[in-house]
């Protein structure tokens, strides 16, 4: 044990390196596609959902980059358009998984005692949901649509963060200089909120950019099955789902939203993996849910 | 050892008990009126007489405390209600199309230890040579690749290009080829991974160097000192993935017209026939944790120290 701690402590300062280039290009792919997303409805060509019947299925050309759909759409705006659809609803699905988890595993944490072992056993049974299939029972429960995929997806991932923070906070709560501040007469939620919530920041940060492609899959996956959002949107899933009919005659209309949706999640798990390498490398890979 | 399934198998019972109580309660805080939801699935209209007819009719007239405890009296004895929308007992419905997709998963977890463990163990045998980087590279792909398009593609170049394989359909193994990969391509790269880093950590340990002076040959000292310990954080991950493997299979299905309770289940949350999502969450559930169970006895059974501590730490 101690020996682990010293080799923790150690590799810290005398990392030389900086980013590899490989992190490097991770980053800016990263702030690439969220420029483009943010952009998104001042450079897409065309409206994303203008039907154009007289041009279906059109081979890219100069006035259709990735060229039409089988309604005559302008393929690039509808990705374009999705990649805004997608970050954002990744961004608020990521903030509240994040705040439910540090308010709940926070507090179990902090507390300690009877009320951790109560708000522990409520977020076992979370946990002894698989993922996508407690979503979908919670979509059943709350209906399609994007805002309940939302939710029904941070209600089936906070169980995870909230045992990590806990960790975190249980592993932090007994250093000396948080003694010494609750000592000094700060009260708990001055100690969590200056001590204890900053201890978790590094390993949170790490968790949620890796976390961000597998829950922008939830996404994508949950309206492929045509549960999250509705058709005529220009959604990743969605547009997959649409070229499903045409994988015989136009193959090329499914390609484009798949490639879109593997390259922004390799993107972030790039961002995440170097974001570990560089914050927390004794941070458990394995995880997976 | 035996005491230890007891104990676990005992903890089951308030997991499950939990579990229960979020899938009925849910139901019941859910912004729509199930008694609107029957009216509307048996195309009956939702006149005032018909509503009050089906809330009596549905029990949910009752207090909530004794609905659950019947609701869950009559789970308990695997009577889960009539699907809003057939009418017909749910949980024979799901027990038909069930083994279609337990088999997928089942195949989809033999592929993914199949074919991660030698890729990782070749990794970390040459670590940062050539073999390394190439099953690097494959995870790499295996982790960002959305599994509905990969099964797009899979289809796209074996079945359409090249004809191999049939596109959509149960039978033969030809059927279970492209779904299995795409359900498990994921939790393959994440586990091959994995079983490098453990690998390489365990390889540094004294233990390991001590064999090598006793001159052991590099094939023992592998199999009995490297990789016994770096099984472990692959036993705990496998446990984790059967979560996803089960939810990339429902999904994975709707691609490959696999007969399985995806199609089921997705059309029920649709409808939102309720007794039908209820008894499928409720048999997901006890599958994942069955499968869970059976993961931590074989931790338990590899490594001693688990199953002889009481509250046994690793370190």
């Amino acid at each position: 044990m101690t020996e682990q701690s010293l080799s923790l402590e150690v590799s810290m300062p005398t990392r030389r390196h900086r980013f590899s280039w490989s992190a490097r290009f991770s980053f800016a792919l990263v702030v690439l596609i969220v420029a483009v997303a943010v952009a998104g409805p001042w450079v897409t060509p065309y409206h994303p959902n203008a039907i154009d019947l007289l041009a279906r299925l059109q081979p890219p050309s100069a006035a259709h980059w990735l060229g039409t759909d089988h309604l005559g759409r302008d393929i690039l705006s509808r990705l374009i358009a999705g990649a805004g659809l997608s970050l954002g609803s990744v961004a608020v699905t990521m903030s509240l998984i994040l705040g439910a988890g540090i308010l709940i595993g926070g507090t179990a944490g902090t507390l300690g005692g009877r009320a951790d072992q109560i708000i522990m056993r409520i977020t076992d049974i979370f946990l002894i949901f698989p993922t996508l299939v407690l979503a979908l029972f919670l979509i059943g429960m709350l209906g399609t649509g994007l805002t309940n995929v939302v939710v029904a997806i941070a209600l089936s991932h906070w169980a995870w963060y909230a045992r990590i923070v806990r960790g975190i906070v249980l592993s932090l709560k007994h250093r000396e200089y948080v003694l010494a501040s609750r000592l000094a007469g700060t009260s708990q939620l001055g100690v969590f909120l200056k001590h204890l919530l900053p201890g978790t920041a590094s390993q949170l940060l790490v968790l949620a950019t890796l976390d961000i492609g597998h829950i922008m899959l939830h996404v994508s996956g949950l309206s492929f099955v045509g549960l999250g959002v509705a058709p005529p949107t220009a959604e990743w899933g969605v547009m997959l789902k649409d070229a499903q009919p045409f994988i015989w005659t136009n193959p090329i209309l499914m390609v484009w939203p798949g490639l879109a949706l593997f390259i922004t999640v390799m993107a972030f798990n790039l961002a995440g993996d170097a974001l570990r390498d560089r914050l927390d490398p004794r941070l458990d890979t394995g995880r997976s849910h | 050892m035996l005491g230890f399934i007891l104990r676990r198998l005992l903890l089951l019972i308030p997991m499950l008990l939990g579990a229960s109580i979020i899938v009925f309660l849910v139901l019941r805080l859910a912004p729509s009126d199930p008694a609107m939801d029957y009216l509307r699935l048996s195309y009956v209209p939702p006149s005032p007489e018909a509503l009050e007819h089906a809330r009596t009719m549905l029990g949910l007239d009752r207090p909530l405390i004794t609905q659950y405890f019947d609701w869950l009296w009559r789970a308990v004895q695997l009577d889960f209600g009539r699907s809003y929308a057939t009418g017909r007992p749910v949980l024979p419905d799901l027990m038909h199309f069930l083994p279609a997709t337990l088999q997928l998963a089942g195949v989809a977890l033999v592929v993914t230890l199949g074919i991660s463990m030698p890729l990782g163990m070749w990794a970390a045998r040459h670590s940062n040579r050539w073999p390394d980087h190439v099953v690097r590279l494959v995870a790499f792909f295996g982790v960002s690749m959305p599994n509905f398009w990969l099964g797009f593609l899979l289809v796209l170049f074996f079945s359409i290009q090249l004809g191999w394989l049939p596109p959509m359909g149960r039978g033969g193994w030809q059927y279970m080829v492209m779904p299995a990969i795409a359900v498990s391509l994921m939790s393959l790269s994440i586990n091959a991974r994995l079983l490098r880093a453990s690998m390489l950590e365990a390889a540094g340990n004294r233990h390991v160097a001590y064999a090598r002076l006793r001159g052991l040959s590099e094939r023992t000292v592998e199999r009995s000192h490297v990789l016994r310990n770096a099984l472990l954080p692959i036993i705990t991950a496998t446990g984790m993935h059967v979560g996803e493997l089960i939810g990339g299979t429902l999904i994975i299905e709707t691609i490959f017209g696999w007969p399985g309770v995806g199609r089921y289940a997705i059309s029920a949350v649709l409808n939102r026939d309720f007794p039908v999502i209820q008894c499928f969450t409720m048999s997901m559930v006890v599958i994942f944790v069955v499968c869970n169970l059976v993961v931590d006895i074989v931790y338990a059974w590899a490594d001693p120290r688990i199953r002889l501590s009481a509250g046994g730490s690793n370190d």
